[in-house]
């Protein structure tokens, strides 16, 4: 039984790439046959975050446009030999692509595949209804900022409206000791007010930006805290049942001991 | 007590509250982008129902979404100048 995910933002910079990365390599890691398509189209950085930039020869244009049969333009992962990406292109845009294009590759996959995750664009446009034609569930990432999650709303708006029921949520970069001192929303605060399920809150960690430096996602090392994060969503979509890591808030013994500086 | 204590002490409501009270009241009026076109058609058909059993002052009437804190209202101030006597609706 295989599923089609996308993940996506609404904005940019939130990590949807990163987080396509890790999930697909953290569920290659427990074992699953996984390809990863990337849908942005003339900015594709997936490749690069996986370290596979070297390998492309073929992308989904020639592969939708019919010069190639799909597994041409696979690639597959060096270490993890489950692991697949189907890169775009980066001369084209994201017209090269249409909605039925995608979703009949995706039918094609899921003979093979057992998860396909969809890295979809920034933005609400045609290039965001093509990612999220084909996909079952849709991961909405978002960040602990207002701009990020007014549009992770509208966005959920938009799945809504193109019927897409299945939708959970992946907090990303939160930066607990703003948690704790009230300046920054936490997950429960963004929960409540998009009213979705969330799957996983991932902190902000340097080891994000080291291991991308690399081109090996973070999920790999055993001691990023994001990592860490990652295998834990991977586990829940694996119907896991993990706990959610805690970083609690200043309590007001905590707070008035602050004010107080004792 | 929280407030009252931060008063005293001069300190500022924590940022991420702020935050979290600025999106609920922003996301109230994304969601609820109506166009003025299906007002128009909304409050069009509204009156139809209504004159079946009232005589109303089209141009006294007014209608509009009102937000109140975390819902949003309908809220239409229609004057009726004559109610209709016969079986009004039926007929």
């Amino acid at each position: 039984m295989s599923e089609i995910y996308v993940i996506t933002s609404g904005k940019g910079g939130v990590g949807k790439t990163t987080t396509t990365a890790n999930l697909g390599m953290g569920l290659a890691m427990r074992g699953k046959k996984v390809v990863l398509v990337d849908t942005d189209t003339g900015l594709r950085n997936l490749d690069l975050l996986l370290g596979l930039e070297n390998r492309i020869m073929y992308d989904l244009i020639d592969v939708t446009e019919g010069r190639v049969p799909y597994k041409k333009a696979l690639v597959r992962h060096k270490k993890y030999e489950n692991l697949f990406l189907l890169p775009t292109s980066q001369v084209k845009d994201k017209n090269a692509v249409n909605p039925e294009q995608l979703v009949k590759l995706c039918e094609e996959l899921r003979q093979e595949f057992d998860y396909i995750l969809i890295d979809c664009p920034a933005g609400i446009e045609q290039g965001f209804k093509t990612a999220i034609a084909a996909a079952d569930v849709a991961i909405v990432v978002t960040m602990p900022e207002i701009s990020a999650v007014r549009d992770a709303d509208k966005i959920i708006g938009e799945l809504g409206r193109a019927d897409k029921e299945n939708i959970k949520l992946i907090v990303n970069r939160i930066r607990p000791q703003m948690v704790q001192s009230g300046d920054m929303l936490d997950m429960d605060d963004i929960n409540d007010i998009l009213s979705l399920e969330c799957i996983g809150q991932v902190p902000d960690d340097e080891m994000v930006v080291t291991s991308t430096n690399r081109g090996e996602p973070c999920v790999a090392l055993s001691g990023s805290q994001a990592g860490q994060a990652y295998r834990n969503i991977v586990g829940r979509i694996l119907g896991e049942p993990i706990p959610f890591m805690t970083f609690q808030k200043e309590g007001i013994l905590a707070r008035l001991k602050r004010i107080f500086s004792l | 007590m929280m407030e009252a204590l931060m008063k005293i002490f001069g300190k500022k409501e924590p940022s991420g509250k702020v935050a979290r009270n600025r999106l609920k009241v922003v996301l109230v009026h994304d969601r609820i982008n109506i166009s003025p076109e299906i007002m128009e058609n909304m409050r069009n058909d509204i009156v139809k129902v209504i004159s079946k059993y009232v005589d109303i002052d089209m141009n006294a009437m007014e209608m509009s979404l009102a937000n109140d804190d975390d819902s949003v209202a309908l809220v239409a101030n229609i004057p009726v100048s004559r109610m209709k006597h016969d079986k009004g609706g039926l007929k």
